[in-house]
């Protein structure tokens, strides 16, 4: 079974990532059993299908936002955004939205091209599970976690910034 | 000037273990080429043609003489002998070895300094003006604010990974047209501290400037922003841009480039929007720490002097090149009896803004014996010692001349902007450095440099425009022309509140025709200005760029009649 970080640990992952391949459709495709991760448009599409399973999760591209599912975060578990490229940093925003503006409490997971050397930053605007890039050693990125024992600005980690908290 | 806590401390600590750790498994090959480039970016590492090149942040301009003989140790252990002062008052060094990278950043954070932020898609070193604290046309000391933004964009995780670099410049002098030393219209957010009829200090918030491929003036968003809401409308600003910015063409992924497309309206809505959220979040700064940062920044021990001209100071001493050095390098202070020297790194013998080893460990013992051991740079590539008494000016310019920094130059033709070009850079499409060695000894008289006044000349080896040529008021860029380097020239170009993007006056030239296309736009100046009075640029902007377009290509034509004739 693939392995994700969950709350800074190492942990079997239980859900599916549905990806549309190419010529497939969100009206079409083929769900596979269990505890599924679609694509926004397949949840859009073929939302009480889903809604008959015990449980939900859907993931937004770089270029969907966080308003695109704000309406159905109570009936999901899961909501992820793909990183296509790392470099790509709209995801953070997105999670930052997720969490602030819309109150998601779920599980919010990066998925894609998700490194070691930007797990830090994903960590602070709010994603609490990260599916690491499959090819990386996942024992070596979840201390990444830890890169920084202060941090300046306000983010979802810590809703306060340090000129609020600082002793002297 | 701002001294770190144990928190600073820890912060750029650990960031010199985490960039030890992914530089070790770069060379161990378990981080790609493409996976350690962003990376290495946000610390100023770029690889460049000959070795890698690494800039080190000098936040606003700000260093110590103790940081100053740090960075020359640096340079002399790990690199060849000199440093390199940017456009942006940071330090480059041109010849590290990437497996020495992080030692050096080690050895930086000893002394309280990093090179956090200086490249990459991120929020860069914030810059201000070089007289911060001590000019008399200042409405409030912008070093708190910068400071305050440094602190805010150091490792903000939500804009690490923008569509393209964000410059942040803070300028608080009010007054005349050239207050403006920081150039706030050309920043992707440019902030002009303001006070209010009842004293409250706010800013004017300008977005969507650039220079680049694309050069843009930029734009007000917000007439008067509430020094409270400095941070939580800033975030707003990027994330706006962060969500919309374009992603799929590097060269229009500035956030001028969305400013221009959605209209200022329109962007001013969403931002706006964005900020209704958040106005009067934690984000909102309180009273009592920007009393915390302020209190870095109070004034030195100055004495209480009497003043003295700095005409009466040249009179006394009768000494022309005295003089001469006075009313380019000297400027008037807030502090009576005191005044502000610029050392410059225009010395014909080095590279526009070099600097040796030796220099440096010599300006850092200037920083003590006469400016309470602090120093600046500045974005014409300068040192400056802001706190110097004028009864010592005259032992002052006796001891730096002796060290070839008191070219007394500063604002005239000598005193170029110039990028590092294709010599070191490897982003260039041509050099730079020798176009501006080549006009340096060209205008080598100074009582001709005299007569022409002030001009800045600015040279960029490509279009990133690092030497800030569209605001030269002569520019010059480095253009590749089928695998050769030619030169564009434009005229016209300035800084400051009414900045001014220059217009190019035709075809390219050659590198060797360079120094001949000035000299024939300075003959056209002086010819055409109405008075000596008359600046360059303002001759230029009052009788129109065709003057001087004819006299150049008729020059250059008969110039090919003699080379033919001749030959």
């Amino acid at each position: 079974m693939p392995k994700i970080i969950k709350h800074s640990s190492i942990v079997d992952d239980n859900w599916t990532l549905v990806r549309l391949a190419d010529g497939e459709s969100a009206e079409t495709v083929q769900l596979p059993a269990g505890d599924l991760i679609v694509p926004l448009k397949v949840w859009q599409a073929r939302r009480a299908e889903l809604l008959a399973r015990p449980q939900r999760g859907v993931w937004l591209a770089p270029d969907e936002v966080a308003q695109d599912i704000a309406a159905d975060l109570d009936k999901l578990q899961v909501v992820a955004v793909d990183f296509p490229q790392f470099a790509d940093g709209r995801g953070y925003s997105t999670a930052a939205l997720l969490r602030g503006r819309f109150g998601w409490r779920g599980e919010l997971r990066a998925i894609g091209d998700v490194l070691k050397d930007q797990l830090f930053y994903l960590q602070r605007v709010g994603f609490d599970a990260y599916a690491v890039r499959a090819d990386k050693d996942i024992e070596d990125a979840v201390k990444a976690l830890n890169d920084f024992s202060e941090t300046y600005q306000a983010a979802v980690d810590e809703p306060l910034p340090l000129f609020r908290r600082r002793r002297a | 000037m701002y001294r770190y806590d144990h928190y600073d401390q820890a912060i750029v600590d650990d960031r010199v273990k985490q960039f030890r750790d992914q530089t070790n498994r770069y060379l161990a090959g378990t981080l790609s080429e493409d996976e350690f480039r962003p990376l290495r970016l946000q610390n100023g590492l770029y690889i460049q043609r000959h070795a890698p090149m690494l800039r080190i942040a000098i936040p606003y301009g700000m260093l110590s003489s103790k940081q100053l003989r740090k960075l020359s140790d640096i340079a002399a252990k790990y690199d060849r002998g000199y440093g390199h002062v940017s456009t942006r008052q940071n330090m480059q060094l041109n010849w590290p070895k990437l497996e020495d990278v992080p030692e050096i950043l080690a050895e930086l954070a000893t002394v309280e300094m990093h090179a956090i932020q200086t490249s990459g898609n991120c929020i860069r070193n914030v810059t201000s003006d070089q007289f911060a604290g001590v000019s008399p046309d200042e409405i409030t000391d912008p070093r708190p604010w910068c400071e305050i933004l440094r602190q805010w964009s150091t490792f903000h995780p939500e804009f690490a990974y923008l569509p393209r670099k964000f410059k942040i410049a803070v300028n608080a002098a009010e007054g005349s047209d050239m207050s403006d030393r920081v150039a706030t219209r050309v920043h992707d957010i440019g902030l002009d501290v303001l006070k209010d009829g009842d004293g409250n200090i706010g800013f004017r918030v300008i977005v969507g400037g650039g220079l680049g491929r694309t050069p843009i003036v930029g734009v007000v968003i917000k007439d008067f922003l509430p020094w409270q809401h400095l941070i939580t409308y800033l975030e707003c600003i990027l994330r706006v841009y962060n969500l919309y910015g374009r992603r799929d063409n590097k060269y229009k992924a500035r956030i001028k480039i969305l400013v221009k497309a959605l209209g200022i309206e329109e962007f001013r809505r969403q931002v706006e929007a964005e900020w209704a959220y958040v106005k009067d979040g934690a984000s909102t700064l309180t009273e009592a720490e920007v009393d915390r940062i302020r209190k870095h920044f109070t004034d030195p021990d100055w004495k209480p002097l009497d003043d003295v001209s700095l005409e009466a100071l040249a009179a006394e001493k009768n000494d022309k090149a005295f003089t001469r050095w006075l009313e380019r390098n000297v400027r008037e202070h807030k502090k009576p009896g005191y005044a502000a020297v610029t050392l410059s790194l225009k010395d014909a013998k080095h590279a526009p803004g070099d600097i040796t080893c030796a220099q440096m460990n010599f300006v850092a013992d200037l920083a003590d014996k006469y400016s309470f051991g602090e120093l600046r740079s500045s974005h014409e590539q300068n040192l400056i010692l802001a706190d110097v008494e004028k009864s010592r000016l005259h032992e002052l310019w006796l001891e730096a001349k002796a060290h070839s920094l008191a070219s007394p130059t500063i604002g005239l033709l000598q005193d170029i902007i110039c990028c590092p070009g294709g010599d070191f850079c490897s982003l260039a499409n041509a050099k730079s450095i020798p176009i501006a060695t080549a006009i340096q000894a060209r205008f080598d008289d100074l009582d001709y440099l005299y007569d022409i006044g002030d001009l800045d000349l600015n040279i960029s080896g490509c279009m990133n425009a690092c030497g800030h040529h569209h605001v030269g008021n002569i520019g010059i860029l480095g253009v590749d022309k089928s695998g050769s380097e030619w030169y564009q020239v434009s005229i016209g170009g300035r800084q400051g509140y009414n900045a001014h993007l220059g217009d190019v006056i035709g075809p390219s030239f050659a590198a060797a025709e360079v120094p001949d296309v000035i000299s024939t736009l300075i003959e056209t100046y002086i010819d055409n200005r109405d008075s000596d009075a008359e600046r360059f640029v303002d001759t230029v902007h009052r009788i129109g760029v065709a003057p001087f377009k004819e006299r150049v290509y008729a020059n250059k034509g008969a110039g090919k009649e003699r080379a033919v004739a001749n030959a």
